[in-house]
């Protein structure tokens, strides 16, 4: 196409204290058009994207929209211009209903009156066109992750967006899902009038459904690329600066008895719910338990129940063989149990705390942390050095307080915490969630070197390839209960996506079952 | 109790609660929109003193309203500075301004005493019967026979309701309370919608004070409001911030105050005596409407705070 581009951002710089996040970056996107904006996280992708949604002030550079130059001042200017964002944490007030979330900022057909009836049937328009199904009027914080991103997406609609730029959107959702999303995707760019900027930093999704790429690297845009042109391993290269390896080497595993024992569990969630429903699992010394899942499928409340932050319903958790179901996590200690909880920076770390004082958390009343009700900081310090080395973290010493890290760093402060007491069991919660690949793999490196060590490791994740990678045996929650354990050489990952969404590994065995499944696009809510 | 005193009872409750009510219904706007204001009590005083010294200069005591309400909006464009825009805790800055105001309106007040000689007092405001509908047995008398500002504070309830959930405001009020960046990302202006729903916080706060002095009294008191503001911002917690829960709130706080007066008054004196009891301390009876509040908080149960509420809002901070 040798027309003007819907989408010109040209020498892009954003500068914040003591980060330079944007160093001048160039984008350029056609109509009709699939653009993926691909990098690690902090290179700068959302800080490009929420510049050109007017939440930050460039530095210098400009933004040329169909040829014209623009300065967006506010995601209100954005908006009237025809840019749509729907952003990696969604910007939905949970409270209202899809169509107060839907209409909020407009103004009223009716002056400062709110129309919800002409509203909700444009809701019901845009979402028949693009298989967008939802309920107008639940409240959306009823709504499971993958309808509200269809509520931002509808959001943005309704404002005109002809330019969508989605965050991370397949963050959150099962494989079956994700292809959904894409199936909208592709409708909305199809009639060459919309264009959409997809920000990833997974490759198969880039891959599959972008028609360019171009890649951030520390701020900087390195590569502008025709999808069908390049592959995988030269994206993550470009992405990471150097080669990455694909499949982490994992010698076989060599399982000893049974650590833990989980009896059909049976775990409520804040809201009094059950989270938990009749879960019976176990893990092996020296084995990975790889424990797939969406979000929200009890997991969390899964993992407090064993780590002794929550009081189990029913059924009964075993550590060793010794009953622990109502012991809480100052109880369990003595068990040495690592728990890496899932919110790193509100559980995992006391982020207004130093790093030696992080490190110590669970062991300063015991020598040689404190005497007789003393600290000894020599000691502390000391310790602190040590784990720092031993774990590579990045900080510039030991007294920084934790919320100055970085995010990759910040969970290397809680493995170094929770492994260097070489646990028995781990009990490790999204552990790799939000970080970076070099971080990532760091994560994954620690836990085989657990497990070589002995650790029976309960692997819970989101991220298949990451359980693949991992696992030794995986198992899958749906709804709070198993749906089957497998072996990973035994199982595609879209049986395990299936099972994900709830079918039985027992109900999958032939193609048969395969087809009965329902079009995930047309697939309701499971709150 | 005879017909009489029960309607005297409900009339008083009615009466003693507009001036929570005014407090109550106008902070609700700005608690919904995410600013917490036990500023209440500083602002109503500020009102009460206000309304009194204008009226009693000028002779008209809606002049005094009026100053009042304006007076309520300089203290709370003051608040909003400090907090919105410069970002500073709004629960330290409210107490700043309570004590700034409680200092404040007793130095003026003995000011104005040390240089006026003969009667310190204000022309309030005559009672308006609802013609027609005050000559219902028993409803008449209770709920149309009050003072202007008490239909006013009454009809302020429906306004609310009908703003927070049927107009564009409330919707923004509301999505500005529970998730600031969403409604930013929306074109919501987060700052100008602080900011005025604070000023009309203030502005009926400060009214709410000058029922006080002008409506039920003829003239100021030092500390008048004697923690009312307080029990304002009680009334929209226990009504969960609705505009219902928060005036039927403030009609049990209201209540409470009528009671315990009736009781410093002596209808409970024959109770009392059948019980071998001398005699009441009065200080027992004015801790009722106190008394009340807690017991109430204790049976509300898990209360839902708008979720932004209290927390500061910048655009470029994460």
């Amino acid at each position: 196409m040798g027309e003007t581009p819907f989408l010109r951002m040209e020498g892009i710089t954003k500068t914040f204290p003591g980060v330079v996040a944007n160093d001048r970056v160039n984008l350029e996107v056609r109509h009709g058009e699939i653009h993926a904006l691909l990098g690690e996280n902090g290179a700068g992708k959302s800080t490009l994207m929420n510049v050109l949604y007017g939440l930050y002030q460039p530095n210098r550079g400009r933004i040329l929209l169909e040829g014209r130059p623009v300065t967006i001042h506010s995601p209100e200017e954005a908006i009237r211009r025809g840019i749509g964002m729907v952003h990696q944490h969604f910007m939905l007030v949970p409270p209202l209903s899809v169509t107060e979330n839907v209409i909020l900022g407009l103004p009223g057909a009716r002056g400062i009156l709110l129309d919800r009836d002409q509203a909700r049937q444009r809701i019901q328009e845009i979402s028949h066109s693009y298989g967008l199904e939802v309920d107008p009027d639940a409240p959306v914080g009823a709504l499971s992750v993958g309808v509200q991103q269809r509520v931002e997406i509808i959001k943005a609609l309704y404002r005109g967006a002809r330019l969508l730029i989605l965050d991370e959107p397949t963050a959150v959702l099962t494989p079956q899902e994700i292809q959904g999303l894409f199936a909208v995707m592709r409708r909305l760019v199809a009639d060459g009038h919309n264009a959409i900027v997809f920000i990833s930093h997974k490759l198969d999704e880039v891959m599959a459904i972008s028609d360019r790429v171009t890649v951030l690297r520390n701020g900087r845009d390195v590569a502008t690329l025709e999808t069908r042109e390049t592959n995988k391993a030269e994206l993550a290269r470009l992405m990471v600066g150097r080669e990455v390896l694909f499949r982490i080497e994992k010698p076989p595993a060599q399982p000893g008895p049974v650590v833990l024992e989980i009896q059909d569990l049976v775990v409520r969630d804040d809201r009094g719910v059950p989270a938990v429903r009749g879960l019976s699992l176990q893990v092996r010394q020296g084995e990975i338990l790889g424990l797939a899942g969406v979000d929200g499928n009890g997991q969390r409340e899964l993992a407090e129940a064993i780590a002794g932050l929550r009081i189990p319903e029913a059924g009964s958790i075993r550590i060793h063989g010794q009953d622990v179901t109502r012991l809480d996590a100052g109880d369990l200690l003595r068990f040495n149990l690592a728990y890496i909880p899932e919110d790193r920076q509100r559980e995992g770390l006391v982020l207004d705390f130093t790093l030696s004082e992080n490190f110590v958390a669970k062991r300063f009343r015991h020598p040689p942390f404190s005497a007789r009700g003393f600290l000894r900081r020599p000691a502390i310090l000391a310790f602190a050095r040590r784990l720092i080395r031993r774990f590579d973290v990045r900080a510039p010493g030991p007294e920084v307080e934790a919320r100055k890290l970085s995010g990759g760093n910040q969970q290397k402060v809680v493995l170094a915490r929770e492994l260097s007491q070489e646990p028995d069991l781990i009990i490790s919660a999204q552990a790799t969630r939000g970080l970076d690949v070099g971080a990532a793999e760091f994560v994954e490196q620690q836990m085989l070197a657990q497990r070589a060590r002995g650790a029976a490791v309960l692997y819970i994740s989101s991220e298949l390839e990451e359980i693949f990678n991992l696992s030794d045996r995986i198992a899958v929650i749906h709804r709070g209960e198993i749906m089957g354990v497998v072996r990973p050489d035994q199982v595609t990952p879209e049986e395990l996506g299936l099972m994900m969404a709830g079918i039985r590994r027992d109900d999958l065995s032939g193609s048969a079952a395969l087809a009965q499944v329902p079009d995930p696009t047309q697939e309701e809510a499971s709150s | 109790m005879d017909m009489d005193a029960v309607v005297g009872l409900l009339h008083a409750t009615i009466r003693l609660a507009t001036p929570l009510l005014f407090a109550a219904i106008g902070g609700l706007y700005n608690e919904r929109a995410g600013v917490i204001n036990i500023a209440l009590e500083g602002k109503m005083l500020l009102g009460a003193l206000v309304a009194f010294m204008v009226a009693f200069s000028s002779g008209s005591p809606w002049l005094g309203v009026v100053a009042a309400a304006a007076s309520g909006m300089l203290v709370a464009l003051l608040f909003a500075y400090v907090t919105i825009t410069l970002g500073a805790d709004q629960i330290v800055a409210a107490v700043a301004i309570n004590l700034m105001m409680l200092g404040f309106t007793g130095v003026v007040f003995r000011l104005m005493k040390a240089a006026i000689s003969g009667s310190l007092s204000a022309p309030t405001f005559p009672e308006w019967a609802i013609p027609g509908l005050d000559r219902i047995p028993l409803l008449g008398p209770v709920l149309f026979r009050h003072l202007p500002l008490v239909y006013l504070a009454f009809l302020l309830v429906p306004l609310a309701h009908f703003v927070f959930y049927r107009t564009t405001w409330g919707l923004s009020i509301r999505a500005v309370g529970e998730h600031p960046r969403a409604a930013d990302t929306l074109g919501v202006k987060v700052r100008a919608v602080r900011y005025l729903t604070v000023l009309w916080g203030g502005a009926m706060a400060a009214v709410g004070g000058a029922v006080l002095s002008i409506g039920h009294n003829s003239t100021f008191i030092e500390n008048m409001t004697a923690g009312r503001g307080f029990i304002a911002f009680s009334a929209i917690v226990f009504g969960k911030w609705t505009p219902l829960g928060t005036m039927l709130a403030s009609l049990l706080f209201g209540f409470a105050d009528a009671l315990q007066l009736r009781i410093q008054a002596g209808i409970l004196e024959p109770l009392f005596r059948s019980l071998g009891i001398q005699e009441v301390a009065y200080q027992i009876p004015v801790m009722l409407p106190y008394v009340v509040t807690l017991v109430a908080l204790f049976f509300i149960g898990k209360s839902h705070w708008p979720a932004a509420a209290a927390i500061h809002y910048d655009r470029e901070e994460g």
